[in-house]
């Protein structure tokens, strides 16, 4: 069954001259791990809000069109609702912590929920452990680097125990290395409970290997829609230019001078490296 | 300024940091009434020494003396304005009294600073803020409260990164007449109120996200509970309070001068 | 030409940033300065245009000590692209904003109006003219915050981490401005992490490490050595990591760039 349907959705911002989104349909599956891209500007963040509400809720405007999230359509529940089945993960670390300690930051979404004390702590610390910041949970989030920050703020989404995760280029303001360890997170989360990702990234060549599912957008539409290497691998990707990792970047442009005819598109460097060798040996 | 170095929280495990700030507060109130009702010096001092205990207990001396040190200034004004009017009141006089008057006065308001400083060192702001929260403080001025605290630090730094990408463009804050000077600033305050609007956004939006305004009674991961060591604290505002009252209105207190003539009789 | 002669920085806070720093910048040079966060990156750029003072050490711009002169005479130099344009633009319009350094400098009222017109074409921002900066989306933003750096032709060009946010149409165009700037002979230092970035530019790149130098040389070379990249905790390129999967064929580890990936591939198979 799919866990967001979204059915010809257009909305436009109060006092915007255009929509932000136009007619976008799509489907996601239970469990997938769907990375959302395409160039600034193309609506992917609008439709991130859509997921959780903010949309039309929050920021009102007109919403037209249909997104239905585990069955719920979106305009008819508010976001307190929607939010114990979608958790959002923004772009700046900063602006999503308020407690003073990191514990109490998690806590935050249950306390506002009228979680019991007893339960809430349960679910706080296996919050904590999974994101791997239970030795974290005294400090104070000043004092945390920004890959910390954000593993703070999936933590406090978690403990929510959504279906659905949303991650608004969750990496934007982070070195490589705390991007990876980000991705990493996820990607468990993703797999051993079974959450559905989406994720919004340009930095492809960290986050590709992770994804089942690619969806570009455009100028408030979708463009491509479907297996990640069916669409990382395609020309209209590379037009639209889309961040394509270098390894298929590679495989494209040898494919250019006619290598590699029928073989499965590289999106990592190891996938790359298999392929050359099977093709340098023989 | 160092006298804002005595309020703000160090966090060391001591007796006095576990109480309850509302305890705490209880406290400081009683030492207030105390202080008010005495302008004599005697009492004065003896309010002074009972806190010491309290302040090494709290191992908070470092920075306890240093929001003296601060305060300093100000108790020199108090006493020498003090001082000043009585002189012009008595007719261009000074007696002892008057010094012994203003030397309370002084000591009046450091007492208060002392015990207002013991309960900034020693009270976290989320112990604060959940103390209000327990008090029965709506919860948005609670979370407004800590939030406020939370971003204190992120807006100093982020008002020296401005000052620097500024002072980058040729800035010079320190050039020019006082009203140039004060122009000098705007650049540096646009961007900050800026982004302190964009940032309450995004807080916001976060806030939602999270199930904000989901039910009535939110519940707390913390809850602050009255403990024996509190009891203690209680009592001990009790006595003081008592005491304090009771010496007020049925005992005569000796001053300074006469504990001057009385030195005057025994050594002649 | 900027000399740092082993400076060492320590932050108030207590925090030494700085171990021992010496490197050369010589005029015309394009560098990029590689490193984790907390490595000492901006730190290290702080003090070319005197925002930092070194605790030990000297920095030598243009032959002057930067504890010798005020920031805004070393600014006139070394321009500086903050990481985020927001923490700068304060004006009213767009033109006021790139204005708002050349008056600081002195420059003359005529001078003033010609460089302005002349930042905003090069950034292609000329029809914001009268736009209020806030008006812009984000890569506009940082547009505009170039702008009104280049707007005082600086000597020496500095950017803090200028690829955060943007997509890869962005850092492309960037990259080729960058590289026009260059070979038009100004010396541009990229502080970032972006190591795809800095892979397609080519330049002289410096590794740093917890307040130390662990590498310094010519692109590729730097980027292929797994041992300092690893103490600077970055990865290598993605088609250096295919490469160095590839050894045991004989292909060489030390590239970089795709296209010349390709070639080399091309040339392996014909040989076959």
């Amino acid at each position: 069954m799919a866990v967001i349907e979204a059915k010809d959705v257009t909305y436009m911002y109060p006092n915007a001259s255009k929509p932000a989104v136009q007619q976008i349909s799509l489907k996601i599956e239970k469990g997938e791990f769907v990375i959302l891209t395409g160039p600034s500007g193309c609506g992917k963040t609008t439709l991130c809000k859509c997921f959780n509400g903010l949309i039309p809720h929050f920021y009102q405007g007109q919403l037209e069109g249909e997104i239905q999230v585990v069955g719920l359509d979106v305009a008819d529940h508010p976001i307190h609702e929607l939010a114990l089945h979608v958790g959002l993960v923004f772009q700046n670390p900063e602006n999503q912590l308020f407690a003073l300690s990191v514990e109490k930051d998690v806590a935050f979404g249950l306390e506002n929920l009228g979680v019991p004390r007893e339960e809430m702590q349960k679910k706080v610390n296996w919050a904590l452990e999974t994101a791997g910041i239970y030795n974290l949970r005294e400090r104070a989030p000043h004092e945390l680097s920004g890959g910390q920050q954000q593993r703070v703020a999936i933590a406090s989404i978690i403990a929510m125990r959504p279906e659905i995760m949303v991650l608004d280029e969750p990496t934007s303001f982070l070195d490589p290395l705390g991007a990876q360890k980000i991705f990493e997170v996820i990607s468990e989360l993703n797999k051993s409970l079974g959450m559905t990702v989406i994720l919004v990234e340009h930095r492809l060549d960290l986050a590709a290997r992770y994804a089942n599912h690619v969806v570009v957008m455009d100028k408030g539409k979708v463009v491509l829609d479907g297996d990640p290497r069916a669409v990382l691998g395609s020309q209209k990707a590379r037009l639209l230019g889309v961040g394509i990792p270098k390894a298929t970047r590679l495989y494209q442009i040898l494919k250019e001078k006619n290598w590699f005819n029928a073989s499965e598109v590289p999106v990592t460097t190891k996938e790359m490296v298999k392929l050359l060798r099977e093709v340098l040996k023989s | 300024m160092s006298v804002f170095d005595g309020l703000k929280f160090r966090r060391v495990s001591s007796p006095i940091h576990n109480l309850d700030p509302r305890i705490k507060f209880l406290y400081v109130c009683s030492i207030f009434v105390i202080a008010i009702i005495f302008w004599e010096l005697l009492p004065l001092i003896a309010l002074f020494l009972v806190q010491i205990p309290l302040v090494l207990l709290a191992r908070v001396q470092r920075e306890w003396i240093r929001s003296l040190r601060g305060a300093a200034f100000l108790a020199a004004i108090i006493f020498s304005t003090n001082v000043f009017f009585r002189f012009l009141y008595a007719g261009y006089m000074l007696t002892v009294q008057d010094i012994e008057y203003a030397s309370a006065m002084t000591l009046r308001f450091v007492v208060l600073i002392e015990s207002f400083s013991i309960f900034f060192l020693t009270t976290s702001p989320d112990h604060l803020g959940l103390a209000l929260e327990q008090s029965h403080i709506p919860y948005e001025f609670c979370f407004a409260f800590t939030t406020a605290v939370r971003f204190v630090p992120v807006l100093a730094e982020e008002a020296q990164t401005i000052m620097d990408a500024q002072k980058a463009r040729g800035l010079e804050l320190e050039k020019g007449n006082f009203l140039k000077r004060i122009r000098n600033y705007i650049p540096i305050l646009i961007p900050l109120i800026i982004s302190a609007i964009r940032r309450s956004l995004e807080l916001a939006e976060a806030m939602e996200s999270r199930a904000w305004g989901a039910i009535e009674k939110r519940t707390n991961l913390y809850v602050l509970k009255i403990m024996r060591t509190d009891f203690l604290l209680i009592l001990i505002s009790i006595i003081i309070l008592i005491v304090g009252v009771y010496i007020r209105f049925y005992v005569a207190l000796p001053s300074f001068s006469d504990f001057l003539s009385f030195l005057k009789d025994v050594y002649p | 030409m900027i000399e740092v002669s082993d400076v060492c920085f320590t932050y108030p806070t207590g925090v030494d940033a700085l171990k021992g720093i010496s490197l050369t910048i010589k005029e015309g040079e394009f560098i990029a300065i590689m490193g984790q966060n907390g490595a000492g990156k901006t730190t290290l750029i702080k003090h070319f245009n005197g925002l930092l003072k070194p605790t030990k050490g000297d920095i030598l711009v243009d032959g002057t000590n930067t504890r010798d002169v005020s920031i805004a005479k070393l600014a006139r130099k070394v321009g500086f692209v903050f990481q985020n344009p927001d923490n700068q633009l304060f004006c009213e319009t767009v033109e006021e904003e790139v204005a708002f350094a050349l008056k600081n400098f002195g420059f003359k009222e005529t001078t003033l109006k010609k460089r302005v017109t002349w930042a905003l074409n090069l950034l292609g921002l000329t029809e914001y003219r009268k736009t209020s900066p806030f008006m812009l989306s984000g890569g506009e933003r940082k547009r505009v915050a170039l702008a009104s750096v280049l707007a005082w032709n600086p000597k020496f060009l500095v950017m803090d981490e200028p690829t955060i946010g943007q997509d890869h149409e962005q850092k492309e165009k960037l990259r080729q401005f960058i590289v026009q700037l260059n070979t038009q002979g100004k010396t541009v230092v990229v502080v970032t992490h972006d190591v795809e970035f800095v892979a397609e530019c080519t330049p002289r790149v410096i590794l740093m490490a917890d307040g130390k130098i662990v590498a310094d040389g010519v692109g590729e070379k730097v980027l292929s050595n797994i041992e300092r990249l690893t103490e600077a905790s970055i990865v290598p390129p993605q088609v250096t990591q295919i490469f160095m999967g590839l050894t045991d064929f004989g292909l060489p580890t030390d590239v970089i760039d795709l296209y010349e990936a390709r070639e080399i591939l091309l040339k392996k198979l014909s040989e076959k």
